[in-house]
């Protein structure tokens, strides 16, 4: 392997039903960033089935180059295809560096095309840089539960891959006037690599606002005490414009579902606000929400760890502060 | 003398340890509050294979040794005693009488089926007028041909009304006082066999306690377990195994009484700062769990004699009277530490106290431990 | 018969670990070693699937000789023979040299079907199950939550974050499990006993495996961790102790000066 041969950064998107997971425009602003510090241009690499449609919001969002894969065996995620596909446009490409959302798809495709491609993969980043001196890819992740970070180098094959966890990187400013060059590739092997038949595709309904997109979180733990005071919340969510998550104590309490989750085992968010209701704060739940502009705090117990990232922390019931809050709130916006 | 346990009786007490905490100590507080008989958790540890633990595989138990069982008791009763009871019962007596005196016929009829857990086991010596002075029977067998006739009752049957097979002592010949009784094995919904109201209790509050009621009952001859006469002698026996089952639910209401002391004293403040940093908690505490320690040492000893020693009556005696004398004590004095809050039922303390006072009293009182001690070191 | 491979890793119980807040360091000590959920999930569907179908399950481990406890659970639960892959070459593997290794230990064995984990909770990376498929060459199903045999075929519920896909594949493939696939039963008194005076595990070391030294190890790993730290926990900002009416108060102030109302 000649690594000298490997220059420029493809970015995975991800699209499901026609749509681009927003992961991937975050990965094409770490991209944009990374290519700077580099000195090369950033692709990003598109599958599926009638997609052309995209290459605009791609080039909108930081893309300088755009390849697409449009086959009808790319329509649906399918591991086998979607390596191959990857593969191929890869050892044609040759770029330096692979990103990949950390998604359900991005987290299946990675290792299987890592392992094709005989290079390293680094999962679940929260950090990308570029070594001033070796021009390396420095990659920092989360492990054992989120209590350590480990940065982790891929120094001697090429690609240097890693998946990033949605809500961790920063879209760039879009730029209506941006445009991208778009190479149609042609996948050579899809018929042979489809072995795996998808029977039927079951979307989940009454999907409540995804709390990585919610601006405001309102978010609530054991201190909670029953599944019914999670009312409270979603009151004061309702006043305040918000979206109500939780803790793993509430969903392993059986009060909340699991898609509403923050921390290491949940998902990873960063609002601009969040309200962190009866959660004491374990390593694995700050790892999830440290990162949000402002974080208040209400907890009855004045040593939670939750009050050492709180901007603003107030020690007290969150059963009775947060229907006073949500009320005061409704007062003032009524007087607006 | 090597004091560890070995790699699979700790991996025992890990699966014990995760079974107790989720399956048992959710239902604790409930079943001593309703007086209610845990059937869900009985169901669970048929499926798991924990009614019979210690007793060979080919009459449906696990194959693991007295150590085994010794140590789920002790887990269960860290968190429920009621539980632990229950199946130190089912686990002690019945079967190692059906496994020592009983026929093959009988093994199959009645042991496989108490092993597997789709029977319920209870014991029946007690009587009215015969409690520590076990020999004063006078529940009475006739023999009518192909049947005894059994009258008479029984009182303070652990199991009894949720029990399938009752192993009962009833006397045969009269003349002949100990020598004289006979051991049977009762079926549930036998013709003149009724189970009483169940009894209100202090303690131990979930588990059922009845007397047990005989009139003409109809036996078969072939439910006699041993010759007739050696009922007395039979029991006797099995009461040290059935000690050494109870010593090992009193140490697990200790060491849960324990566990729950040392949480609240980290958490409860007085004078600014935690109980636990008060000297006279701290040599409370250091003083009990050196006596649970040597409760512990007690009761596996016992539990490897009963493996390895064909007399274990001394051991099983001194575990009993020491490890149901350091639950009492113990729970007493934590209490104490819990203040005023032990006294309330939100904690577990108070459930703890009253559940340990019943292993000072049944399978042979504290006093009658004493008596099977002296006379084993007078002798 | 259906031959199915599982293989667990020995984790520590992560939920269990506390920093100290002095020093800010983690605490290891006394922390106990666990078989991975997502693995013991996976275990416990092969043995669901055993006891429907009639299955072998196969149990292998990677790791260091005290992984031995992890098989013997599996034994205990009710597999029926393990290997443990145990050697100082294979040390300091990544994911794919950990990958690449298993495959090889696999490969001696028969198999249909191989179930993994999802991730462990010490790496949660996610990235071996789908890279020991690559490497032995057969389809991979990642994210089960319910498995089905049809015939010569699995059919898997195959979970997305707002959806899932039910599809289907020949056998041999590669699953990996979610926790939510089965909830694992507990081992039997008697399975405890016969796992370690009955049953053996079996070890393999570096000469029992046809793999290649450059794709083991260290030496076979692309990545390399070159820095390992505690997260800094983000500056302290202002706590206040009020009553209720002055709590609310001081939070509506602040959410006024920040510009969120």
């Amino acid at each position: 392997m000649n690594i000298a041969e490997y220059k420029g950064i493809h970015v995975f998107v991800q699209q499901v039903d026609g749509k681009i997971t927003s992961v991937s425009y975050e990965l094409l602003g770490k991209g944009k960033e990374l290519a700077q510090d580099l000195g090369c241009d950033v692709t990003a690499v598109v599958l599926g089935s009638n997609i052309s449609h995209l290459s605009k919001p791609l080039a909108k969002y930081g893309a300088d180059h755009i390849i697409m894969a449009d086959d009808p065996a790319l329509e649906v995620y399918t591991t086998e295809p979607y390596t191959q596909a990857m593969y191929e446009i890869i050892q044609a490409k040759t770029p330096e560096i692979v990103l990949c959302g950390a998604t359900a798809i991005g987290r299946d495709l990675a290792p299987r095309l890592s392992a094709r491609l005989h290079t390293g993969l680094t999962a679940d980043c929260t950090k990308l840089e570029i070594d001033a001196e070796t021009k390396n890819l420095r990659m920092t992740r989360p492990a054992f539960g989120g209590n350590i970070m480990a940065t982790i180098i891929c120094a001697n094959h090429r690609p240097q891959m890693a998946t990033v966890r949605p809500g961790v990187m920063q879209k760039t400013e879009p730029d209506d006037n941006a445009q991208a060059d778009v190479e149609q590739f042609a996948v050579s092997n899809l018929s042979e690599c489809q072995n795996v038949e998808i029977m039927e595709i079951v979307k989940k309904t009454g999907a409540k606002i995804d709390i990585q997109d919610a601006k405001i979180l309102i978010s609530g733990g054991r201190g909670m005490n029953a599944p019914e005071n999670f009312s409270l919340l979603q009151q004061l969510a309702d006043e305040i414009g918000g979206t109500v998550s939780c803790s793993r104590a509430a969903v392993d309490a059986g009060w909340t579902d699991k898609e509403q989750q923050v921390g290491q085992t949940g998902k990873t968010v960063r609002p601009n606000l969040y309200v962190a209701c009866g959660i004491s704060g374990a390593i694995q739940h700050l790892a999830g929400m440290e990162e949000s502009d402002i974080i208040i705090a209400i907890n009855k117990d004045p040593d939670a760890p939750i009050f050492e990232v709180a901007d603003y922390g107030v020690v007290g019931d969150a059963l009775k502060i947060v229907p006073l809050l949500a009320q005061e709130i409704k007062k003032l916006l009524a007087a607006q | 003398m090597d004091f560890t346990l070995s790699k699979e009786h700790q991996m025992l007490q890990k699966l014990y340890q995760d079974f107790a905490e989720r399956e048992v100590k959710p239902l604790a507080a409930e079943l001593d509050e309703e007086e209610r008989f845990p059937d869900e958790t009985l169901v669970k540890l048929r499926q798991n294979g924990m009614m019979g633990v210690s007793y060979p595989k080919e009459y449906g138990g696990q194959g693991c040794d007295m150590l085994a069982n010794v140590l789920l008791i002790e887990e269960i009763a860290k968190v429920c005693a009621t539980t632990a009871v229950i199946l130190a019962v089912h686990s002690s007596l019945v079967p190692s009488i059906l496994l020592k005196h009983g026929s093959e016929e009988q093994k199959q009829k009645y042991l496989t089926p108490l092993m597997k857990g789709d029977y319920l086991g209870a014991f029946a010596i007690t009587e009215a007028n015969a409690g520590t002075d076990a020999a004063a029977q006078q529940t009475k067998a006739d023999r009518d041909g192909d049947y005894y006739i059994l009258n008479g009752s029984k009182l303070f049957i652990t199991n009894a009304g949720k029990a399938d097979v009752y192993l009962v002592l009833a006397v045969t010949d009269k003349t002949k006082r100990s020598r004289g009784i006979s051991a049977f094995v009762i079926e549930k919904g036998m013709e003149g066999f009724t189970i009483g109201p169940k009894e209100k209790k202090m303690g131990l509050r979930g588990s059922s306690t009845c007397e047990i009621i005989f009139e003409n009952c109809k036996v078969p001859k072939e439910n006699r377990i041993g010759a007739e006469g050696k009922g007395y002698s039979i029991a006797l026996g099995a009461l040290d195994i059935g000690r050494i089952g109870i010593a090992a639910q009193a140490l697990g209401i200790a060491e849960g009484a324990f566990d729950e002391t040392v949480q609240y004293v980290k958490e409860r403040k007085q004078f600014g700062k935690p109980l636990a940093a008060f000297q006279n908690t701290q040599f409370t505490l250091a003083a009990m769990k050196a006596k649970i320690d040597a409760a512990k040492l007690l009761v596996y000893r016992a539990a490897l004699a009963k493996d390895n020693q064909k007399v274990f009556s001394l051991e099983a005696a001194t575990a009993k009277l020491f490890a149901s004398e350091t639950a009492m004590e113990v729970t007493t004095q934590f209490l104490q530490l819990f203040g005023g809050y032990g006294y309330m039922r939100d904690y577990p303390i108070e459930r703890m106290m009253r559940d340990a006072k019943i292993t000072q009293i049944y399978e042979g009182t504290s006093e009658v431990q004493k008596m099977v001690i002296s006379s084993t070191v007078l002798k | 018969m259906l031959n199915i491979v599982v293989c667990i890793k020995q984790v520590p119980d992560t939920n269990e670990v506390k920093l100290n807040p002095e020093t800010g360091t983690l605490i290891r000590d006394g922390i106990p070693n666990i078989i991975n959920p997502d693995d013991k999930s996976a275990l416990e569907a092969a043995l669901q699937l055993k006891d429907k179908h009639g299955a072998k399950v196969t149990v292998i481990s990677m790791g260091p000789a005290q992984a031995d406890d992890v098989l013997r659970e599996a034994l205990a639960m009710g597999a029926d023979e393990t290997f443990l892959v145990t050697d100082r070459a294979f040390g300091g593997a990544d994911t794919w040299a950990t990958s690449s290794t298993l495959a090889s230990a696999i490969s001696k064995v028969p198999y249909d079907l191989i179930i993994t984990g999802r991730q462990a909770i010490d790496g949660d990376t996610a990235q071996v199950g789908p890279q020991i498929a690559e490497h032995l060459g057969i389809p991979n199903i990642s994210y089960a939550e319910a498995i089905e045999l049809d015939g010569d075929s699995v059919i898997v519920k195959r979970m997305y974050e707002d959806r899932y896909h039910m599809v289907k594949a020949k056998m041999p493939c590669l699953i990996t499990a979610l926790a939510e696939l089965a909830e694992p039963r507990y081992m039997t008194p008697g399975g405890v006993f016969d796992a370690y005076r009955e049953k053996e595990v079996t070890i393999w070391g570096r000469d029992d495996l046809d793999v290649a030294t450059e794709n083991i190890g260290l030496k076979g790993s692309p990545t390399r961790v070159v820095k390992s730290f505690t997260k800094e926990l983000k500056g302290k900002g202002t706590v206040v102790n009020l009553d209720t009416q002055e709590s609310v108060d001081f939070l509506i102030e602040k959410l006024q000066e920040k510009f969120v109302l």
